[in-house]
Parts: structure tokens; sequence; C-alpha cells
């Protein structure tokens, strides 16, 4: 460790430091003259830009673990990275008016998404589980509070006490998994992991640890039988906030993921790639079957993010170029159609809780065209449809699982993707062929702005995918790469 | 049977004893105390493996700090007994079940052998290799040092490790207790209504005007 490794961690720096400022700033008198929001998109602006100069500016950078091999800055984390600052400067702008309307304080609330950014930040560029388990821990704690922010509100209150519970148990089992992992191997390094493994045949114990391990992340990016959890937090926190734990802290979660298990534990995807197929396939089942019935938006869109989480995990499971692949570019067009979403459903809000019922779309093309055409173009994503990005996403996921045998997952999540429109459609038939109540469409200007270019993202990537799969393909190139070190040194 | 064994029995089934007793008492000071128990009996258990640093912090932090804590909360919200409910919950059989399957994939599971080499470790856990510097007494300002192998040094090759290799989790947990901190205050706050945030300033200005006054008297 030197002090030249400093670099690595320069972004993390800065956006903890502007995060304790913001707690600062309120009393030294800046309350007045600066607001917190601009405050807040200034911070992510700067650490973005610190991200891109120190990528830039240290060459070779990409192979590299600095800080005693807890912490990387590869390609692969540069991508998480910049996805995670853009999916909280979005929640920044959705998060505006709830905060304007609610007496609740603003400055904390930003510093709060902060420190959650900051610890996704950490889980993407941890290569070292005590860095990984750290950083989860900071955006579960965060995620926790910023859930029942609400705090006057009974439903606000009961989703963070679950989250918290059952974040805490999760918590627990993900780290037992982990110190059995660290019996059998001595270490926490995911490169020295799979060394470490290369000489083991078969192990109970590790296979034990894997499988918490796996529990505790299911959990975390709400895969079923660990998913009961997100619909009530899903419906309780407040919107911007479920918008946040449905794109954000999912993409993290699946970063670590994937890092986990295609660096540190390749040469026994035979073992645990059947354990999360299993999930994976019961994700896609309960997800999709739940959603039908729902006439809450929030939790129908909460049992479809558990659908979704089925898809990424195929990925995951593949365990090939494709899969890889497939995890990135799912993570960020999922993003983009869900942030659009969130968008539109903050724009139909009449009162702190809107129910959010799938009866307020009714006759929204008729009161507003276009923000309608947005909603159905981000449901066709969600459901994978041709001209939209999600279909980008699920195509590279479906063939990545063909691809590694995997064709009976394949088949369900098919299936699962047909019985999906049929709820997707719900809304669209709700906003088309029905007439309209007294609702009326309220959008601010950063709504507009988010929802406008969510759309363009959509519709741009799902037409010209090319500079987005290079990119990604650039991406997933040195995580690939090492998992394929490895892999042959197990053999 | 050896006498470290011995002390191992003798205080591992006060341990599990007492985590039974935690949850089955029906006053929730008698819980508290036998939480303790549990602590300190984790405590020795610790100290025997050879980690002395967290045995002291076990006993500094949960028996000291924590327990502090739950027995403020305990007499602060005043309940002296809980209302006269089952102990047993209606899911007791399933939870009974659920516990003594996982009890026997554990002890299926982790058995000698399946660890890698216990030795290396040890030796890691409580030796510290040190450079020390001192001044030469020949040319003053030029340093010399002479390496240092302490053994039986656990708290310091912890010390070492959090400080060094673990910085960076070391950092970030630093982080995590201020976002703990933070969430406590917003979430235990009180939010004034509209009216009580107008009459706060208000209310501020007039006490700091009747402390200048009183100073203002105490120093004439």
């Amino acid at each position: 460790m030197s002090l030249n490794d400093l670099i690595f961690l320069l972004p993390e720096i800065i956006l903890a430091t502007g995060a304790s400022l913001l707690l600062i700033a309120p009393v030294t008198g800046l309350r007045d003259s600066i607001s917190a929001k601009w405050a807040m998109i200034a911070l992510l602006i700067i650490t973005a830009g610190s991200l891109l100069a120190c990528s830039w500016a240290v060459p070779g950078m990409e192979q590299t673990a600095g800080f005693a091999r807890m912490f990387a800055l590869d390609a692969f984390s540069i991508f998480f990275k910049l996805l995670f600052l853009f999916v909280v400067a979005i929640v920044v702008l959705l998060s505006d008016d709830f905060l304007r309307e609610s007496r609740y304080s603003t400055w904390e609330y930003y510093s709060l998404l902060g420190f959650a950014l900051c610890g996704m930040m950490f889980m993407a560029s941890g290569v070292h589980l005590a860095t990984i388990y750290i950083g989860l821990e900071l955006l579960s704690l965060s995620s926790y509070i910023l859930a029942g922010y609400y705090k006057n509100e009974q439903k606000s209150t009961e989703a963070a006490m679950k989250y918290f519970v059952l974040g805490a148990v999760s918590s627990a089992i993900l780290l037992y998994g982990i110190s059995l992992i660290y019996g059998v191997c001595g270490t926490l390094n995911l490169l020295d992991i799979a060394r470490a493994l290369s000489t083991v045949v078969s192990n109970d114990a590790l296979m034990f640890g894997v499988i918490l391990l796996a529990c505790g992340l299911c959990f975390k990016i709400a895969a079923a039988p660990f998913h009961v959890w997100t619909p009530d937090v899903y419906e309780g926190a407040p919107t911007p906030i479920t918008a946040f734990l449905s794109t954000g802290s999912k993409a993290a979660a699946f970063a670590i993921f994937v890092r986990i298990f295609y660096v540190a534990l390749p040469g026994f995807h035979l073992d645990w790639s059947m354990v999360l197929a299993t999930v994976a396939a019961l994700s896609m089942i309960v997800g999709n079957l739940a959603a039908i019935t729902q006439e809450s938006v929030k939790r129908l869109l909460a049992y479809s993010s558990i659908a979704h989480a089925g898809y990424v995990l195929m990925g995951i499971v593949a365990m090939n170029v494709m899969g890889l692949r497939g995890v990135l570019v799912y993570s960020f067009v999922y993003v983009f159609a869900n942030l659009g979403i969130w968008s539109i459903v903050l724009m139909m809000k009449r009162h702190e809780y809107a129910g959010e019922k799938v009866s307020d779309f009714e006759g929204l093309h008729s009161r507003s065209p276009f923000w309608a055409f947005s909603m159905f173009v981000f449901l066709l994503s969600l459901g994978g449809i041709p001209p939209t990005a999600g279909f980008i996403g699920k195509y590279f996921l479906f063939y990545a699982a063909v691809q590694a045998g995997f064709g009976w997952l394949a088949i369900i999540a098919v299936l699962m993707s047909a019985v999906s429109m049929f709820y997707y459609l719900r809304i669209v038939v709700a906003m088309y062929l029905r007439d309209g109540k007294e609702a009326d469409v309220t959008a601010s200007g950063a709504l507009k702005f988010v929802a406008a270019v969510c759309v363009v993202a959509t519709i741009v990537f799902g037409v010209v995918p090319n500079d987005l799969i290079d990119q990604v393909s650039s991406s997933a190139k040195g995580l690939h790469n090492k998992g394929a070190v490895t892999r042959n040194a197990t053999r | 049977m050896t006498p470290a064994f011995a002390v191992f029995l003798i205080v591992g089934t006060i341990a599990v004893a007492s985590s039974i007793l935690v949850i089955s008492m029906r006053n929730p000071v008698h819980s508290a105390l036998f939480l303790l128990l549990t602590f300190l009996c984790v405590a020795v258990l610790f100290v025997m493996k050879g980690a002395e640093f967290v045995g002291a912090v076990q006993v500094l932090v949960y028996a000291g700090g924590i327990m502090v804590l739950f027995l403020f909360v305990v007499m602060l919200i005043n309940v002296r007994h809980l209302p006269d409910e089952k102990v047993l919950s209606n899911f007791w059989k399933g939870g009974f079940a659920v516990g003594l399957g996982v009890f026997i994939l554990f002890v299926a599971v982790v058995r000698p052998g399946v660890y890698h080499d216990e030795q290396l470790d040890k030796s890691r856990l409580t030796s510290v290799k040190e450079r020390i510097w001192t001044e030469s007494h020949k040319n003053p300002g030029t340093y010399t040092y002479r390496r240092v192998h302490r053994t039986n040094a656990n708290s310091e090759a912890v010390g070492m490790a959090l400080y060094t290799d673990y910085l960076v989790p070391f950092e970030v947990a630093s982080l995590f207790l201020l976002v703990a901190m933070i969430g406590a205050i917003v979430i235990g706050k009180r939010e004034l209504s509209a009216t009580e945030e107008e009459t706060a300033q208000q209310f501020i200005l007039e006490r700091v005007e009747t402390e200048k006054e009183v100073k203002e008297a105490m120093s004439a």
C-alpha cells in the first residue's frame, strides 16, 4: 500500500466528504443561499468527473488492485459506478417534489442518499469480501432509513422495520457464508479464493458457505424464495426511494453477485449453477404470477422486479461471456425503463400515498398522450419487446442460458415474459382504452426531464444498441479474463 | 480430556443455557442479565481460541456498552412484566424443526479437516513482525532499524491488520457508523409543526437576549 493508491479511492473520498458536508451545510447558513438538490447534483457531477479523470489518468490500472488488493478500479467497476451515479442523480430529481411537499429534513435525505451511493461504489470496486460486505452494509443501512423516511406514515415505518429486520437476518446469513469460505480458503480476496480452491476437489463446508452466501445475496436482489419483503417495502417506502431500491440498489447487488461468482468461484460452477438456476426459475414464476393479480402499481412493479431478478440470475448461472454481458446490459436498460415508470407514477400522484392503483391510469392517453406513450414504451421495454432496449437485455440473457446448456431455464423465461406482458398490458389498456376520471397529471419540470431522458434512452438503445454492446463488452472483458485465468488454473 | 476442553464444555454449556433463558424469561431485566452472561461466556471462548482482542472487545462493547443501552431502554419504557401470553409462539414446532435441521447440517459440515492450515493462520493472528527505528548515536540525523518478531501479541496483530491490509473496509466502517447515527437522529427527531417551527426561532432569539441580559447583569 502506498499513498499513490489513494487515487483509486478519489471518487469515493470526494463523495463521502461531500455527503458529510451536506450534513453540516444547513447549520452554516448555506441553507438559504443554495438548495440541497443542486448541492447534491453538483456533488454527483464532481464525483463522476473525478471517476472519469482518474480512470483516464492512470493507464494500466485495469488489472491492478490497490490497497492490499481490497479495491479495484477496473472497467467493470467504472461501468457500474457511472450507472449508480446516474441513478442517484435521477432519484434526486424525482425526490424534489416529495421533499418539498412533506416536512422532512432535506439535507439529511440527500446526505443519506450520498452515503448509500458510496456503499454501492465500494461494492462495485470491492475485490475482497470484507470490502464488499461493508459496502453492502453501508448501502443497506442507508436504505433502511430512507425507506422509513415518511415516519408519520404507518406504512412507511412498517416498510422500514420489515426491511431492517429481514435485512439484518440476511446479512447474518451472508456473513456466516463468508466466514465458512474464509475457513476453507484462508483468505477473503476473490482471486486468492479462486487460487486456493484450485487445489480443493469438493468440500461440504465450502459448498455450505457458498449456498449461504448466495442466500444472502438473493435476498438483496429480491429473488424468490427470499422476496417476501419486496412488495411491502416497495409499497411503503416513499416512491423516489422505491425507484432507488428497484434500480440502483439492485444493480449494485448484481455487480457483487457477478464479481463473486465469476471471479472467486468459477471452479465450482457445476455445484452452484443448479442452485442458482432453481432460484432463477422460481423468481420468474413467482414474480410474474403474483404480479397478475396486483391492483397497486407499486406492488405490481415490486413483483415484476422479483421476476427481473430471476432473468438476470440466468446470466450469472450461464457463466459465459454472453451471460456476463447480459447482466451488464440488462442492469443498464432496466434502470432506464424502471426510472421512467417511476417518474410517470410520481406524475400521477395526488396525495402523500398516491395509491397508484392501476385504475388511476385510466384515460391517461386522453389527458396527456405523450406521457401515456412514454409509459407504454417503458412497459414494452420491461416486457422485452423488440424496438425497445429491454429486448437487447433479454436477448443476451436468454441466449447465454441456451448457450450454457440451460435450455429449460430459457424456456421458462420466455413463457414467463409472455405472462408478464399480460399485466404490463393491463396498464396500457387502462391508459388507452378506458375513460379517465377526475385525476390530472401534475408534472414538474424535473419529472418531465427524467421521463423524457428515459424514453429517449429506451428507444435509442433499443434501435441502435451497438455502442452500448461495445461498451459493455469492453467493461466485461477484464472481469471475464480474470475468471478465465482462474478457471484454467482449476483444471 | 484436557483442562482446556473441560473449561470449553462448561463455559459453552452456560452460554447456550443462558441464551435460551434470555428468550424464555418473562421479566425483561432478567433477560438482559442472562444476555450479559452469554456475552461473558462467549468472551471466554474467544480468549481460549487465542483471540484476546476480540474477547476484550466482546466484554467492553457488548457486555459493557450494549448491555447498558439495553437496560436503559428497559428502564425508560418501564416494562416490568410482559403481558400474560404464552412464552412459546404457535410456530414453535416448525421453528424447532428448522433449528434442529440447521444444527445437524452444521455438525455434519463444520468438522475438523475441512479447514485450511490452521497453524499458519494462528501464527498470523498472534505474532507481529515490526521494524523499530532509532536514531543512531554515532551520527545523529541518521536512523537505523532493527527487526522485532513478537509472538503472543494478538491485539497488536489485529491492529496491524486493521490499519494496513484492512484499511479500506475499516474506514468504510466509520462511514457506516456515521450513517447509523444520522439515521437514529432522523428517525428519532420529532418534526416540528409549522407554527412550532415559526416560533422556534423567536424562542431562540428571546433566549439569547435573556442570556445577554443575565450576563450583563452578572458583569455589572
